[in-house]
């Protein structure tokens, strides 16, 4: 089973536009996971019908138990995020600003207090108008994506992979360098970078580079709206060339792909054009790319 | 009166909208621009200026005293986030990780964990002509933005005089740094595109706000394209739409070159005009 | 010597799990005992950070000399485990466990 992660360190830079694509070009022989819990718009483009769903819990609050609380005050007293409060006679947790540390919960001279795991969300499993299954998560409000979720995403999707007999997984990666990006890319075979020519696409694609080589992952590039500024999108190749990154291609900007996000389509259902063209041919590349199993 | 500029979603055209309204504003008024996407910040590269003040930001993590230790092991017991590890004879201690919850070491029998100071990233104070520009920058590797993005909020209120007003630059998205960052904020100008993509996550944003109970209102970015969802949907719930910025190319290739967009682009300083009109009203108790 | 590998089930014949972080087990191969132990490490999904040190503390605690994995630990790991003294072999990500020890005896494995 090969894994194929798309990233982009920021946004709009049309990666999931893309990834989307790819998952309609590959059809049932894929089964997408969406990491990109933050910003989860995969579904947008792939109108999913979910068959399953799941609460996620992740991160503790503290709950205080009124009967064996006495208000003296210590947790509060202890409390490094202004998280307890008194009002109307006892004491009380702030939800938004608890961090789940426990410390009142340690210090508490009754045991009032207790550490709960919060249901921040859900995880999914769906079908996709391309004939894919894809896995993805809705956190709540203020709910952060994780390390924890990205893993759980990626992990139902092995196992539905593993189940039905699929042999390829499309991930859609976590923005940024840290815990979530690790959890994308850890156990990647193929790294897709998907980054624009403007000075703050290239300041974030060298950033995530550095992680991707850290793991020694096969990577590749695709420069999106290339032409807005061809002085970077050289800088950009002569990045890729010197860090030995594929540069799979580079796309023009094209009004169609809104047209046909707005249509609910991906560039490849909605115009056989030559960004279509481009894009197959993309895809293609990574496929060989695995298929040599180049590491 | 403080506006943060913030939206569901990355690329929707925040920062353009952030540092021109402040650069436009800065003719007329005292105006204030802080970057809060302390994990990508990139105002700076539409607003360069003259260096005024550069600090170390820090955040306050344990570090380990080996000669008081007993090795009890009660510090990694009490960590919540992994952030404390002893392997026999040494403990270690991963700042990334730490909270700065204080529990291991206030509660150390021997304090051999005294909280020291570390590093997380850079606070950048430039002044482009009248206009001051604050930047946080988290370090590579820090992964909580939400100390810094305090830490920077607090530098920027206690600069003298105070500006007529403070434009945050937010984080995208809807979790905890975007909340810190405008929890505070008289105004929110929510940023988004006329797709499904922009409606999808304009509905989340707006959720936010709400649930923190902030006044709000929208910018549509890129107007033309896509399909009057976004419109429709500001006008039923409604939010006001106080601006409308075309989409042409040419903004696309000025923001590629880190150029201003409303000094070469007439149609953009209009809707800057338009948001100007907006704000003054909502400070003097008019608009909403 | 005393193999450590990164697992997704448990026995010669499983295949490494190529995280390490949240790898779902951790076996440990006593060339001079011939015996091979394993260790559940599948909890570790209840933790949202933080979880390459809590998996390397639990790998020193098996006490191994090497540690044989597939992409390799993340940042923070690879501290935990350059202090405990494990070295840490990589490339074994779609090998069974009894094929990895043999890549590495071959010297086929890369050292992070």
């Amino acid at each position: 089973m090969k894994e194929v992660v798309i990233i982009s360190g920021k946004g709009g830079t049309g990666k999931t536009s893309l990834t989307a694509s790819f998952a309609v070009l590959e059809g049932g022989n894929t089964v997408v996971a969406d990491c990109d819990v933050d910003a989860a718009d995969l579904h947008l483009l792939l109108e999913p019908k979910v068959i399953q769903t799941d609460d996620f819990f992740s991160g503790k609050l503290a709950v205080i138990d009124g009967d064996k609380c006495t208000n003296c005050g210590l947790c509060a007293e202890r409390c490094r995020f202004d998280a307890l409060y008194f009002e109307r006679g006892q004491y009380r947790v702030d939800p938004l600003n608890c961090e789940g540390c426990g410390y009142c919960s340690l210090v508490c001279p009754e045991h009032a207090i207790f550490m709960e795991e919060q249901n921040v969300g859900v995880w999914r499993i769906s079908n996709t108008k391309a004939g894919n299954i894809m896995v993805d998560a809705a956190l709540g409000i203020g709910a952060e994506n994780s390390g924890k979720l990205v893993a759980k995403v990626k992990q139902e999707a092995k196992k539905i992979a593993t189940q039905k007999g699929i042999d390829l997984i499309l991930v859609d990666g976590s923005p940024g360098i840290g815990c979530p990006v690790i959890s994308s890319l850890s156990g990647a075979d193929f790294v897709v970078l998907v980054t624009e020519p403007t000075l703050s696409g290239l300041h974030d694609l060298k950033r995530v580079c550095d992680l991707v080589k850290q793991f020694k992952i096969s990577a590749g590039c695709i420069i999106n709206k290339f032409d807005i500024n061809r002085l970077v999108s050289e800088q950009i190749r002569a990045f890729l060339e010197e860090k030995k990154i594929l540069h799979i291609a580079s796309l023009p900007y094209d009004e169609s792909f809104i047209q046909a996000l707005t249509m609910g389509q991906t560039i490849v259902e909605y115009d056989q054009n030559e960004l279509c063209g481009t894009i197959r041919e993309s895809w293609h590349q990574v496929k060989q790319v695995l298929n040599n199993g180049k590491k | 009166m403080k506006i943060a500029v913030a939206s569901g979603k990355g690329g929707t055209g925040k920062t353009t909208l952030a540092t021109n309204l402040a650069h436009f504003l800065a003719h007329s008024y005292r105006v204030t621009i802080a970057d809060l996407d302390v994990e990508e910040p990139d105002s700076r590269l539409f607003l360069s200026g003259e260096p005024v003040e550069e600090k170390e930001m820090v955040k306050m993590v344990p570090e380990w005293v080996a000669e008081k230790c007993i090795l009890c092991g009660d510090c990694q017991k009490r960590c919540n986030f992994n952030a404390v590890i002893q392997l026999n004879t040494i403990i270690l201690v991963f700042p990334e990780l730490c909270h700065s919850c204080y529990a291991c070491s206030e509660l150390c029998p021997e304090s051999a964990l005294p909280m020291k100071p570390q590093k997380i990233g850079m606070l950048e104070h430039i002044k482009n002509n009248t206009l001051d520009v604050i930047e946080g920058r988290l370090d590579i590797g820090q992964e909580q933005a939400v100390p810094l993005i305090a830490k920077t909020k607090k530098f920027v209120n206690s600069l003298h005089p105070h500006p007529d007003f403070t434009i945050y630059d937010a984080p995208p998205g809807t979790s905890c740094p975007v909340i810190e960052a405008t929890k505070e904020v008289d105004l929110v100008i929510l940023v988004t595109e006329p797709t499904p993509f922009g409606l999808h996550d304009l509905k989340l944003a707006v959720e936010t706000m709400r649930k923190i109970d902030r006044n709000f209102a929208v910018v549509i970015n890129r107007e033309g394209t896509g399909n009057d969802h976004v419109a429709r949907y500001c006008k039923k719930e409604h939010i006001p739409v106080i601006a409308k910025i075309p989409n042409q190319r040419k903004i696309a290739e000025l923001y590629s070159r880190g150029e201003l967009i409303y000094p070469q682009v007439p149609e953009f300083k209009e809707q800057l005009q338009k948001i100007e009109q907006y704000i003054v009203e909502f400070s003097q108790g008019g608009a909403k | 010597m005393k193999i450590a590998f990164t697992t997704q089930e448990t026995g010669w014949n499983s295949l490494i799990d190529p995280r390490f972080g949240r790898t779902r087990f951790l076996l440990c191969y006593d060339e001079e005992k011939d015996e091979l132990i394993s260790v559940d490490n599948r909890a570790i999904e209840e933790e949202a950070h933080g979880a390459g040190p809590k998996t390397a503390q639990k790998l020193f605690e098996m006490n191994p000399d090497i540690m044989i994995t597939g992409n390799g630990p993340g940042g923070n790991a690879a501290i935990v485990l350059d202090n405990a003294e494990i070295e840490i072999y990589t490339g074994a990500g779609e090998m069974t466990v009894k094929e990895a020890y043999n890549a590495y005896k071959n010297n086929q494995l890369t050292r992070f």
